[in-house]
């Protein structure tokens, strides 16, 4: 038989050969960019939040107040890295305080997880972008236990409570959350996000001019006090408490944080962000941030910001935690989302206009 | 089946018509170091989109090969401007002649347009463009959402499309190669296979 000048007689093992070759390679693809297969990928943790989200919002800490300051570093960070921003005396620093829960439209009491995320520009155009939160550790040592956990926890519509087996068996299968639900369990509402003490969580590496390496985690430590809302207090909060108060702070006097890098000893679990390391570590303080200045979100120096803390300026390197490349990833398709809306002009209030409504 | 026509002499590489026989070393190095930078490039490009662990590495990976790859288009584009490449054979069906030129100067655009619309979209989104740790590339696009959304689809689609069309390319060359045996494929290929293939048609 043949079809046009082809005889397959002759010619079908190399047509079913080339056709296999071909199909290997559309299928790994395929794969690859998430289109065939029920594997966890990054676009996972977004649930519909892709297409279904309040248009232009970040798909996570949707609510949030931008900031403007000045990093001044102390020169005791860079003995231990070359990066300018620890050099040079000041660095602008453009930033955003915001609340756990994932709507843009949240009331400020809606969860106790308070963040900040932060850019420092230093003069040789090196960035450092840094996502922070109020809790010490991440529950588990990697993203997909983070889902696991959201599963676990989530209440049961037959009882209102965790299925206690579900519970159960994921911590089984990640017995270092226990350590973050208990704590979790307890933690004080911060009413206030001047008093709040800001972990990166995940390590990355100092890199100093003559090749040494040393491992580090920083948080940013406030010199306001803290301070939290017992149960009746939060009850009666307003809706935009948080972002009113610091609002009101800044009017009478600027807000500072030093920057404190807790230096790795050898045999210290660099790679898993659910083990904190020794408080007798040795600490550093790099330098101290003043935010000056809080501004809306709307704005685009702040909104088209995607603060990954993967962007680290040179004398600086990532560890190989597992949770911050997937950070990095989530981040990267929360930033598309919601620019591909501003751009595509579907947004509206993220952008400052009135809903027509 | 197809009979040799053409004719292989030691001095000249070139038939009446001012084409050459085969594609030059340069083209062919260029050819094969190119194919396999840029279905790495793909792979690489849909991956640090899904990877829960490796996108940091890819996206540094992703930009200087990238930028090195629009250099190398360059310089090939150049060569095959200079040096042409070799006749069809003559029994080829007219639309697949089409085709096959069209392909060609369709993989050219995208070599072209992909790498520069990757740095746009950097550029568009505020990031620094890194070759290596501290050496980055200046902005070609505004830092703007507007750009950002029209230049990143555009990479992405276009991305899309030039994984397409390699398949069809590869597609046609093993159809050259394994079912027509017209010697399409070893004009590519290395000096040896080359040669040998004449020695088996003759």
């Amino acid at each position: 038989m043949k079809i046009g000048d082809i005889d397959l007689k002759r010619s079908w093992p190399a047509l079913a050969g080339i056709g296999a070759i071909i199909a290997v390679l559309a299928a790994a693809f395929a794969w690859t960019s998430g289109l065939l297969g029920q594997r966890v990928t990054n676009m996972t943790f977004l649930e519909d939040t892709q297409h279904d989200f309040p248009a232009g919002y970040r798909r996570a800490h949707g609510k949030g107040m931008c900031f403007e300051g000045v990093f001044r570093s102390s020169g005791e960070a860079a003995k231990y890295s070359h990066a300018s921003v620890f050099a040079q005396p000041e660095t602008r620093a453009i930033g955003r305080f915001s609340i756990g829960s994932m709507s843009p439209y949240a009331a400020d009491n809606s969860t106790s997880t308070v963040s900040m995320a932060m850019m420092l520009t230093a003069d040789n155009g090196q960035q450092w972008r840094m996502k922070m939160n109020n809790e010490p550790y991440f529950p588990t040592r990697d993203a997909p236990g983070f889902l696991e956990m959201m599963k676990a926890t989530a209440p049961d519509p037959s009882t209102g409570n965790p299925n206690p087996q579900q519970l159960a068996a994921f911590l089984a299968e990640y017995p270092e959350a226990r350590k973050y639900m208990e704590a979790d369990a307890v933690k004080p509402w911060a009413s206030s996000f001047a008093g709040a003490t800001y972990y990166a969580i995940h390590a990355y590496y100092l890199l100093a001019e003559d090749g040494r390496r040393q491992a580090m985690r920083w948080w940013l430590r406030p010199h306001a006090a803290f301070t939290a809302w017992s149960d009746e207090e939060r009850a009666g909060a307003s809706h935009d408490a948080l972002f009113k108060e610091v609002g009101q702070r800044l009017t009478k006097a600027p807000l500072q944080w030093d920057i404190v890098m807790q230096l790795a000893a050898p045999g210290d679990p660099v790679d898993d962000p659910s083990q904190p390391w020794p408080e007798t570590r040795q600490q550093v303080v790099a330098g101290t941030l003043e935010v000056q200045r809080v501004f809306d979100q709307t704005d685009g120096v702040c909104r088209d910001v995607n603060f990954d803390p993967t962007l680290i300026p040179a004398g600086m390197a990532l560890s190989n935690d597992p949770v911050l490349a997937t950070r990095a990833g989530i981040y990267a398709h929360s930033y598309n989302s919601r620019l591909h809306e501003i751009g595509y002009g579907k947004a509206t209030d993220a952008v400052g206009k009135k809903t027509a409504q | 089946m197809t009979t040799e026509t053409r004719t292989v002499t030691k001095t000249s590489q070139a038939n009446e018509a001012g084409q050459p026989e085969r594609f030059n070393l340069l083209a062919r190095l260029l050819h094969w170091t190119m194919a396999a930078a840029i279905i790495a490039m793909l792979f690489i490009g849909v991956a640090m989109m899904t990877s829960l662990t490796w996108r940091p590495e890819l996206l540094d990976l992703h930009q200087p090969l990238g930028i090195a790859i629009l250099l190398l288009a360059i310089v090939r584009l150049v060569n095959r401007l200079r040096h042409g490449a070799p006749a069809l054979p003559a029994d080829i069906p007219r639309w697949q002649v089409i085709s096959a030129k069209a392909s060609h100067w369709v993989l050219y655009a995208l070599m072209f347009s992909l790498p520069l619309l990757g740095w746009g979209v950097r550029s568009a989104g505020g990031w620094p463009v890194t070759m290596l740790p501290g050496v980055t590339l200046p902005p070609i696009a505004p830092t703007h959402p507007v750009w950002y959304a029209v230049l990143r689809d555009a990479h992405g689609l276009l991305a899309w499309l030039l994984f397409a069309v390699v398949l069809m390319h590869l597609c046609a060359a093993l159809m050259h190669a394994w079912v027509r045996r017209d010697g399409v494929f070893s004009t590519m290929t290395p000096g040896g296979l080359y040669h040998r293939y004449r020695r088996n048609r003759k």
